[in-house]
């Protein structure tokens, strides 16, 4: 995935000043940075449920929402891009699962009414996404039965269900409870494991730090730093990063 | 013989009459209801939609509609078409009219349901490769249906009332066969008390629905 020279401003808000970030296939990067630096809106324009304001996005070397004519970039109708964030799993701050389906509907309306697969087969798949994120006892429950950290997990296997190529976490723990953090973190973890290509927007600085292969410490919406998470975490070099990562440290030190 | 004793003794006439008139009412209403959702669904859509030139004229369908008396509407397609050659009969220049008058309604109502159903819902559907189309049907319709359900029950028992309007075109409903009785019978009273007794039989069943609605729709706001 390529992102190349994108600004995102909503009036006269500037809330990202020119973006540029290579992710590799397999590769785990996470966005960290104080709230209103651009993170969630970064992750949001790569599969265009945001538009750009300007720049580029490539994914698999494939422009996201525009296509180049001989007048410059134009938009792609609703039908191509639907395909392309097909390809794309994005997993929400606020689950966003659907209410009136239960959990297993909820996994296999993607693969059905998208993907055009038969319905055995969709079940087969949410079967075993299900599994995968320890749920399988669920199936049949409505998303208001389950906790947060549950919710979260059919999130994932929702999005895992269309076999994307590339997974976006928006803060996928910030609106949990703390002890259901750690059930949902696991879920990614694993997944990272089996060497999916992840842009993990997060709070959660251990979690950067183990799972990450590369950190991104956004503010004011431009890249301040970014490199391994032992540099970014440990030997960060600009101010504003030693900044964040104190204040952050701090208010976690009472434990 | 007294009005009562009279009324007693053609009873079965009226009855069938009315009853045949019941009929009447029934499809004018079914009818009408049916145009209303599609119509109602569609255009909400519409305006719910990016759009602009079909936002506008989704806008001005249900100002016109909603600003024009049902009444005079029904005059302008029953008698107004007829003048440019268009001759409808009047069952269905009644479920044509209620049907238009009533979409412009439910639009509204289909609207303020959409727009309840929560953003992420539909960037969720979006997230995984769904159309705007498709993130409508599966997705937040079925959820705008479930909140507006009780209005959509309210506004089918105010049709059935209003499809009495339909005798000013000569529709052969309820109303419109008790006007035929009592110009008969000069038994006003009488008849209209059994018409209002079949309206009852109606509508009571129609309200038990909308409470059990309204009572769901409180429970799973509360979960």
């Amino acid at each position: 995935m390529r992102i190349e020279g994108l600004h995102k401003r909503y009036g006269p808000l500037h809330v990202l000043k020119g973006i540029d970030l290579d992710v590799t296939a397999g590769e785990k990067v996470s966005i960290i940075g104080p709230s209103g630096s651009g993170k969630t809106t970064l992750l949001r324009c790569v599969n265009y449920i945001e538009r750009p304001t300007e720049g580029h996005i490539y994914v698999n070397g494939h422009l996201v929402g525009q296509k180049q004519g001989d007048r410059g970039f134009a938009d792609i109708d609703g039908g191509a891009l639907a395909r392309q964030r097909a390809e794309i799993g994005m997993v929400f701050q606020r689950f966003n699962l659907f209410p009136h389906l239960t959990v297993s509907q909820n996994v296999e309306i993607g693969p059905v009414k998208v993907l055009k697969i038969s319905r055995a087969e969709a079940r087969d798949r949410s079967r075993e996404l299900l599994n995968k994120v320890g749920l399988a006892s669920k199936r049949d429950a409505y998303p208001e039965m389950l906790s947060g950290g549950q919710q979260q997990r059919v999130a994932i296997a929702r999005a895992l269900a269309m076999e994307p190529k590339l997974m976006l976490f928006d803060e996928a723990t910030s609106a949990l409870d703390p002890e259901l953090v750690g059930e949902v973190l696991n879920v990614m973890a694993q997944l990272a494991a089996d060497g999916m290509t992840m842009i993990i927007v997060t709070h959660e600085m251990q979690f950067a730090e183990d799972v990450s292969d590369r950190v991104i410490f956004m503010d004011q919406g431009q890249v301040v730093e970014q490199g391994p998470p032992s540099h970014v975490f440990h030997t960060p070099h600009h101010a504003r990063t030693q900044a964040f990562l104190s204040a952050v440290l701090r208010k976690r030190q009472p434990r | 013989m007294t009005d009562w004793a009279r009324t007693w003794h053609l009873l079965p006439y009226f009855l069938s009459v009315l009853w045949s008139g019941t009929i009447m009412t029934v499809i004018v209403t079914v009818g009408g209801f049916v145009a209303s959702i599609l119509l109602g669904v569609l255009f909400a859509a519409l305006r719910t939609g990016s759009s602009r030139l079909l936002n506008a004229l989704a806008h001005a369908y249900v100002e016109i509609f909603r600003a024009v008396p049902v009444l005079t509407q029904l005059f302008i397609i029953y008698f107004g078409l007829g003048a440019i050659g268009i001759r409808l009969s009047p069952i269905p220049a009644a479920v044509i009219g209620f049907g238009l008058n009533g979409g412009a309604y439910l639009t509204e109502v289909f609207r303020a349901g959409i727009d309840a159903v929560n953003k992420g819902q539909t960037e969720a559907a979006l997230s995984i490769g769904m159309t705007k189309l498709m993130a409508l049907g599966y997705i937040v319709l079925p959820q705008a249906i479930r909140i507006v359900l009780p209005s959509i029950a309210n506004f089918a028992i105010g049709l059935l009332k209003d499809t009495s309007l339909a005798s000013a075109v000569a529709a052969p409903e309820l109303s419109f066969n008790a006007h035929m009785l009592v110009d008969e019978t000069f038994l006003s009273t009488q008849i209209y008390l059994l018409v209002a007794g079949f309206y009852l039989a109606m509508s009571l069943p129609l309200s038990a629905v909308v409470r059990m609605l309204e009572r769901r729709a409180r429970r799973s706001q509360r979960a």
